[in-house]
């Protein structure tokens, strides 16, 4: 990492000559390069350590990291502006990055992928399943973990669990991976409790740590007894649940230590089977592939273990939703509504099916709006 | 009576308007202190953050978090000495030094604070003032931190001694006409370097209620420009520290709109209402500048206004 600042520090200062060093292996075929050198840039959008979302990747990272030959460069706190192009950008000209990571959402369009098209010999990975064929150039690619699984086990458990019925949700923003997370919980729930409710509230960014607050408030004063949320650092939401009294669903990663009381269990990523496989076939010189997706039956998500919170029978229940995951048993069985009454899901869809990468509504019994 | 949804809201802005506004009332009084003087401080926004990071950071560590909130202040001092002592050279800016300062805060703060923001801090305690009342929400709303009441507290004191003591008049009067104050035996660097210490302390307080009460955690997106809004606050509150309590209120309600909004089930256009504050701030400000209200109560000697 020093060595890497290092470098760009004195190419910012040298001239053409300098840059013309570092952009040197771009004549080189890559996979000749990937048995020497390979440099890897990862771009985050908040802080390493965030207790959530960039943890779970900065954790994963070290897998990278690993194999003999590859440096990894990463830069935090990157927004998703045009920021994180230029980010990229300096990761490439400067540190000769030849694989790029791209962490959070806002950075596909138009940011990664007119990167992409500019250095058609550097490769992109961006993930979330954004990445389609017949759109998007051939070096730019996604990965993605299908947490909205896990988080229809929370649904279970946290319906179980509940006493009124009423689950609160403080979410970040209505992207379809989002509302893929909300929708999942309520159809958790309702697999087991038909009654069941999902209130949502969106703070409109990332991380707002005192609107995630009010937010949370604002469910448990509303009746909610269950909170769960998807923003970056799930810390604020979950600790707030426990003060109030009321149970909680974690997210991105394990804040079981947080609620000793109210905690049931938590939606997590598991990138490192990403970046394994990732990492294993760089190390043989092989091209990555452009898209890697999966879930609980290729062991890419997992819920945290049961908490204080969590009833006998929402553990049985949860049991055997995993087990029913892992056999490929689909979430999104049609006809569905709406929240405003329109048929959204016409037929049951397989839980990796493109059509729900492209989500926008919340379904009927979910309390909220996307707009 | 008032159905059940516009009460929930109203008990929500109740409770917004009491632990959201304490960290804007602290650096507002700070700043307000500070201007009254003839000085600038914009960086307390760097106070706030590097106060929370301090105050949660001494609470780990010794599981006092008073002892926390006392940390915050010394790191709320220390980064007003150096803007007081800095600005006092000659032809130096005090905005663009705020600025700088505002940068050196949050970045030690981020700096420091890493190892912080997985461990959990003991959290100042509430008073539960509510237990009269079965509404929940209610009691929520008023499980009210000490330091609300000490920033009160602080206005009152501040808005009478300003008015009424000698520290005040020379306080005043230094920021009003400097050659005034010269010609009364008043050294105005002094007074100013003091000034800006005792502001830089008080922000440093608002930190500490951030990380130790509300939402009571430390990360870097904690104060998401608090600090800034708060300054903003001082122009719209002319000056005046008991206003100051009542622009913090006002805009701590307004923040609470949004998310209370949705919980009640008005969920179409959150993200106008999550700018509610800011829209209302604008309107209050071209409605006090249109009074030339702000300028006549501005202290004289500030760079802004000369």
């Amino acid at each position: 990492m020093s060595s890497a600042r290092l470098t760009r520090r004195s190419l910012l200062k040298t001239s053409a000559a300098g840059l013309g060093a570092a952009m040197l292996p771009f004549g080189l075929p890559r996979a000749a390069l990937a048995q020497e050198a390979l440099t890897i840039g990862v771009v985050y959008v908040g802080p390493k350590d965030d207790f959530g979302w960039n943890q779970a990747h900065a954790v994963s990272m070290d897998i990278l990291k690993g194999v003999p030959g590859v440096t990894v460069v990463e830069e935090e706190n990157v927004p998703e502006t045009g920021a994180c192009a230029k980010s990229m950008e300096s990761m490439i000209n400067l540190d000769g990055a030849t694989l790029i990571l791209g962490t959070s959402f806002g950075y596909f369009d138009p940011f990664m992928v007119d990167l992409a098209n500019k250095y058609p010999d550097i490769q992109f990975r961006h993930a979330a399943p954004l990445w389609s064929a017949d759109k998007h150039p051939m070096n730019l690619g996604g990965y993605f973990c299908y947490l909205n699984q896990a988080h229809f086990v929370d649904g279970v458990a946290a319906a179980l669990s509940s006493t009124t019925g009423k689950i609160g949700f403080v979410a970040a923003k209505p992207i379809p991976t989002v509302l893929s997370n909300i929708n999942s919980v309520l159809l958790g729930a309702r697999s087991v409790r038909p009654d069941a409710t999902v209130q949502v509230i969106f703070t409109g960014d990332w991380s707002l740590p005192v609107r995630e607050a009010e937010a949370a408030n604002a469910l448990v004063d509303a009746g909610c007894d269950v909170l769960t949320c998807h923003v970056d650092g799930p810390k604020v939401v979950i600790e707030t649940a426990e003060a109030r009294g009321v149970k909680c669903c974690g997210h991105n990663a394990s804040q079981a230590a947080l609620a000793p009381n109210g905690f049931i269990t938590g939606a997590e990523y598991k990138w490192e089977t990403i970046y394994t496989m990732y990492a294993d076939m760089l190390a043989k010189g092989e091209a990555l592939p452009n898209v890697v997706v999966g879930g609980y039956h290729n062991d890419m998500v997992r819920n945290t273990a049961y908490g204080a919170g969590a009833t006998p029978e929402a553990i049985a229940a949860a049991d055997a939703a995993i087990a029913d995951l892992k056999a490929g048993k689909p979430i999104y069985a049609g006809p569905l509504k709406d929240n405003a009454g329109n048929v959204v899901i016409d037929k049951i869809y397989d839980n990796y099916d493109p059509f729900l990468d492209g989500m926008g509504y919340l379904l009927e019994g979910v309390i909220g709006s996307t707009t | 009576m008032l159905s059940p949804e516009v009460l929930t809201v109203l008990i929500a802005m109740l409770g917004g308007a009491i632990r959201v506004s304490t960290p804007y009332l602290f650096v507002a009084l700070g700043e307000t202190l500070t201007e009254k003087s003839g000085r600038i401080n914009l960086g307390l926004e760097g106070n706030l953050v590097l106060g929370a990071m301090m105050a949660y950071a001494v609470s780990f560590h010794t599981g006092q978090p008073w002892l926390g909130v006392l940390a915050a202040c010394g790191a709320g001092l220390f980064l007003g000495l150096l803007h007081g002592v800095i600005c006092s050279l000659p032809r130096v800016n005090d905005i663009a030094v705020g600025i700088a300062l505002m940068s050196f805060g949050t970045g030690a703060a981020f700096f420091f604070g890493k190892p912080y923001i997985q461990p959990q801090a003991p959290r100042l305690e509430g008073l539960a003032l509510g237990e009269w009342s079965s509404n929940p929400a209610l009691k929520q709303a008023l499980l009210i931190n000490p330091l609300f009441f000490l920033g009160i507290a602080i206005a009152v004191l501040l808005w009478w001694a300003l008015a009424n003591t000698r520290p005040g008049l020379i306080l005043r009067m230094t920021g009003d006409s400097e050659a005034s104050a010269r010609a009364m035996g008043v050294n105005p660097v002094r007074v100013r370097i003091l000034a800006t210490v005792a502001g830089g302390g008080l922000a440093g307080i608002g930190g500490a209620f951030l990380s130790l009460s509300y939402p009571g955690s430390w990360n870097e997106g904690l104060s998401s420009g608090q600090g800034l809004m708060a300054v903003a606050l001082v122009i719209f509150a002319r000056w005046n520290p008991l206003r100051c309590v009542w622009a913090a209120l006002l805009f701590g309600a307004a923040g609470a709109i949004g998310p209370a909004l949705q919980s009640v089930g008005i969920s179409q256009g959150y993200y106008f209402f999550n700018a509610a504050p800011y829209i209302l701030t604008l309107f209050i400000m071209i409605a006090s500048a249109r009074a030339g209200l702000a300028a006549q109560s501005a202290p004289g000697e500030l760079s802004i206004v000369k």
